[in-house]
């Protein structure tokens, strides 16, 4: 059993906290992974399943041992790190089998198993190289051969492909998710790439300023994120968060006023709403569309077209000088540029979220 | 493990909080050993720097003591002052200011243009001449001293200031240092100069020497710690005359005339000492930056 | 037009001449650093050649006879020169080693992310500012068989340790030692930064304690700079001069001829004996004995090293 259970898990440096009772369950064979923005606290919390750092309070558990106060060598976890870490002054087939050496593993077997690995990731020929002999993307393997070749409980990994460039990063990213559902290892992978994290995750848990502000798959954190920080932070472009207020229509039904507009809350929520509520209203960009003034919801002023390929952003600027993204596809009419143009929403694409918590609206139990 | 302890239950908290117990108490006896060993180390570092103050502010006869007193009791402050007077250390204080700052100005000069020259100018053998003044590194000093003394008498400076300063108005270290920090200027920088009009002397003092002044601190110190302490050219090369000795001579002076007041001789050990010890507490970055220029290639 | 011209044959000269400005102003900055060395660094090399050719006069005044390598052969082979030869060697091989082992040591316990370490390192970075003349009164004192700290001790010997031929060379050991130890300790904090953090962490994960990480890790890494420090103490330790002149100053003679290192040989032998010659040569094989000894370690320990970043 090799789940990862974090309960309560707290980090203060000096002053400053920067993970704050952060409460986890990461199943077994699961690849979770930690996003959000530099200095959420994600790295902090790898590191205390790695034994680098402690925590100042709270219990980190793998398989069924609380580790808090067992030696990083003892735990049985690897970790790759966004360096990667090799040891310079060794060769390649020597970085792999150090942990093995470490172990007491015989010569006989530790060469077996290097073997094994490096014609698993491909490093065949370069087992006598340095590691200031190869690439950046040979050096990536080498360091992910070095943790897998334990066969440890838990693979930790520190945004291993942060230093990659743009095309390799693809390739990697599938050969690591590839690699993983092959071993069924349990694994932590930390990122600030959204992409990354929608494409390798099993469940993805988003922090901000050390609280984990959801955990979910993909697409339950895309199509309903618990706050304003995740429902702008998932999504390319991201979401269109507008300030309003809510306010009675003339038939009684409760709609949203923005600035130029007016929006239609799902009937669902109208219990959870009152007039005169300020919230945060959030509709993504590939939600929206333009469309003659009769039966557009928001109307504003085209300041930039973009044209991306297959599709184009329509940038329009609303009477508060605040920005709206529409997303067209390429064969859709463009509109020029200063044009004043009609957005319209499409039902039931609309987010609602409490102005000053920042918490989502649902309707009520 | 407890064949008992179910998997999905996380360990029973009494089990942690002793764990977490011995653990912290093995941290804490690992972090005071630590600690005990480093001010172990650092007594025995700073001991003969205490014994000196200490023995300094004795009377005559209580240094002879068994066992030597750790602390003054009647701290007897005129030793101070009859080192400074019979040891003429206030002259010899200024011989040594004079020469180090002459040295250090005349360094960080000759250094700033040279590293200059060979940072941003070009020039027929300019790799060679580099090469050349970091040559003069590997030049040890007894093989100049002979003929060193021989020039500076036969141009009229022995025993003067300028005998004392002038071999070492040039330093092949600083001239490495400050090519490096000017090397390090991007190039944007003095493109953008080169296309607002500045000639290569206004780029030098106004763009480049600011931008490099944590490297023109740093060998500023380095250079005049070295200047300061100082001891066999000043010797040569003031040949016995006592009016230009240097602080670092005089203190050797000061020892013999005050052979069995070693009180005395230690209190102008001190008053040497101190200028120095002010100069790493103030300036301790610049000194480490200038010292492990280097060693970090 | 078939032919393009690259530029006007004006612009070609003002280019030319603007070229020429460069260099100028080139050779002219660097020539104040160049005359000083010529002068003072240069020059005496090359003469101390030619001086070492001539033997002095005994008595001053009268002219120098060319005797050629002859003096090399005499001087080189004379038991002063040999015994202050080992007395040297000896000297280095005290000092070098221990104050690097130390310097490493105290950098790396100084070196953890511990609350107030700061002073400590300040205090063992704080002997790199003692002079010469300081540190020999300060251990002058110290050492003296009458006042200092050795009867406390119960360390007395016969005759008193700076007169003693058998341990006045490691007294003056154990003052250049405490004086040197201040930029060891600063050469290797500054190696230790330059590991990475991270190696030494993915080592802890891997399975290595504090001692395998120290030898397995750190000090591989830690190569040049150890290389460094060597070549650096070396020459340290053979610049040795004003500690012996002060120190041996505060005793009688016997001792003297037992620390008689090649540096102050090489003064006394110019200034007392007023021996020019006979002081070149030794100059020169002091010299070569650095040259080789740096050669030396960078062949030897540039095996070892392993760049590699």
């Amino acid at each position: 059993m090799a789940r990862v259970l974090f309960h309560e898990v707290t980090k203060r440096f000096d002053e400053t906290t920067a993970v704050d009772r952060f409460t986890l369950d990461v199943e077994d064979g699961e690849l979770l992974v930690l996003l959000g923005p530099s200095g959420c606290g994600k790295t902090t919390v790898l590191r205390t399943v790695a034994g680098l750092e402690e925590p100042t309070s709270g219990t980190v558990t793998i398989g069924d041992r609380v580790v808090n106060d067992i030696d990083p060598k003892d735990r049985d976890i690897a970790m790759v790190f966004q360096s990667y870490a090799l040891y310079p002054h060794l060769t390649v087939a020597r970085n792999i089998e150090f942990p093995l050496r470490q172990r007491g593993v015989d010569k006989v077997e530790r060469e077996r198993m290097v073997t094994e690995v490096a014609t698993t990731l491909d490093l065949d020929g370069l087992l006598s190289r340095k590691p200031a002999q190869l690439s950046g993307g040979q050096r990536q393997r080498v360091a992910l051969a070095r943790a897998i070749v334990r066969s440890p409980l838990v693979f930790l990994m520190d945004e291993p492909l942060s230093n990659l460039d743009a095309a390799l990063r693809v390739q990697t990213r599938a050969d690591i998710v590839a690699l993983q559902s092959r071993l069924k290892t349990t694994t932590l992978y930390v990122t600030h790439d959204q992409v990354e994290a929608m494409t390798m995750g099993h469940r993805i848990a988003v922090m901000n300023h050390g609280v984990l502000q959801q955990v979910a798959t993909p697409t339950e954190l895309y199509e309903h994120p618990a706050n304003v920080f995740v429902a702008g932070f998932l999504g390319s472009p991201g979401m269109n968060l507008m300030p309003g207020r809510v306010a009675s229509g003339p038939d009684g039904a409760l709609l949203v006023a923005v600035t130029d507009g007016v929006l239609y809350p799902p009937a669902s929520l109208t219990a959870a709403l009152t007039p005169g509520q300020e919230v945060v209203a959030g509709v993504r960009p590939e939600s929206m569309s333009l469309t003659t003034e009769a039966h557009g919801d928001i109307s504003a002023t085209v300041v930039l077209v973009e044209l991306l390929g297959a599709e184009a952003h329509v940038i329009a600027r609303t009477g508060d000088e605040s920005h709206l993204v529409v997303r067209q596809s390429w064969s859709a009419p463009r509109p020029d540029q200063g044009e004043r143009v009609s957005v319209r929403v499409d039902p039931g694409t609309l987010h609602l979220f409490a102005t000053g918590t920042g918490d989502r609206v649902s309707p009520p139990p | 493990m407890d064949a008992e302890t179910s998997l999905t239950d996380p360990t029973p908290d009494a089990t942690l909080a002793r764990n977490a117990r011995r653990a912290r108490r093995r941290r804490r006896a690992r972090l005071t050993a630590n600690y005990a060993a480093l001010t172990a180390a650092a007594i025995v570092i700073l001991f003969p720097v205490y014994m000196a103050v200490v023995n300094s502010l004795l009377k005559e006869g209580q240094i002879a003591e068994q066992p030597p007193p750790l602390f003054p009791n009647h701290p007897q402050w005129h030793n101070y002052s009859t080192a400074w007077t019979s040891g003429h250390l206030s002259t010899y204080l200024a011989n040594s200011a004079v020469v180090s700052i002459t040295i250090v100005v005349a360094q960080i000069i000759t250094s700033i243009l040279a590293g200059y020259a060979f940072a941003f100018l070009r020039f027929p053998f300019r790799r060679t001449l580099f090469l050349v003044c970091l040559a003069t590194l590997m030049i040890p000093f007894e093989v100049t001293l002979i003929t060193n003394l021989n020039t500076v008498t036969s141009l009229g400076w022995f025993n003067s200031y300028a005998g004392l300063a002038v071999p070492f108005l040039a330093t092949g270290f600083g001239i490495f240092l400050l090519r490096q920090a000017f090397l390090a200027i991007p190039k944007d920088l003095e493109e953008a100069a080169r296309l607002d009009g500045y000639g290569h002397w206004r780029f030098m003092w106004r763009v480049a020497v600011p931008l490099a002044r944590p490297v023109v601190a740093a060998l500023a110190v380095f250079s005049f710690l070295a200047a300061w302490n100082q001891y066999l050219w000043p010797l040569v090369a003031t040949g016995g005359n006592t009016p230009l000795y240097t602080v670092q001579i005089g203190l050797k002076e000061l020892v013999g005339t005050q052979a069995d007041q070693l009180n005395v001789s230690l209190a102008g050990a001190v008053i040497a000492f101190v200028p120095l010890l002010i100069l790493l507490i103030v300036f301790q970055k610049q000194l480490v930056r200038s010292l492990t220029a280097g060693a970090v290639k | 037009m078939t032919t393009v011209e690259l530029s006007p044959p004006r612009l070609l000269h003002s280019r030319r001449s603007r070229l020429r400005r460069e260099a100028l102003l080139g050779y002219g900055l660097v020539l104040p650093a160049l005359a000083v060395f010529a002068v003072f660094s240069f020059y005496p090399f090359i003469r101390n050649f030619k001086v070492a050719l001539y033997q002095s006069p005994p008595v001053p005044g009268l002219p120098s006879r060319y005797v050629g390598l002859h003096q090399f052969g005499h001087v080189l082979s004379s038991s002063n020169f040999l015994e202050s030869l080992l007395t040297t060697v000896i000297f280095v091989a005290l000092v070098v080693p221990i104050s690097l082992l130390l310097g490493l040591v105290l950098a790396v316990a100084a070196q953890r992310k511990l609350a107030g370490l700061r002073i400590y390192r300040t205090i063992f970075s704080s002997t790199v500012v003692s002079s010469v003349a300081v540190a020999a009164v300060v251990f002058g004192t110290l050492m003296n068989p009458i006042v200092g700290l050795l009867p406390w001790l119960g360390i007395s010997t016969q005759p008193p340790l700076l007169e003693n031929t058998t341990w006045a060379l490691p007294a003056i050991a154990v003052m250049s030692i405490w004086q040197f130890l201040g930029l060891s300790f600063i050469i290797m904090s500054a190696g230790l930064q330059s590991v990475p953090e991270e190696v030494l962490e993915a080592s802890r994960i891997d399975g290595a304690t504090a001692w395998t990480r120290f030898w397995r890790v750190t000090i591989p890494l830690l190569s040049p700079t150890i290389f460094f420090a060597i070549v650096v103490g070396t020459i340290y330790a053979f610049q040795t001069f004003g500690q012996i002149d002060i120190l041996i100053g505060f005793s009688n003679d016997p001792a003297r001829l037992h620390t008689n290192v090649l540096i102050y040989n090489i003064v006394t032998t110019l200034q007392q004996e007023n021996n020019a010659g006979a002081a070149a040569v030794m100059s020169i094989a002091l010299f070569v004995l650095t040259l080789l000894l740096t050669l030396v370690q960078m062949r030897f320990l540039e095996k070892r090293v392993s760049y590699g970043r």
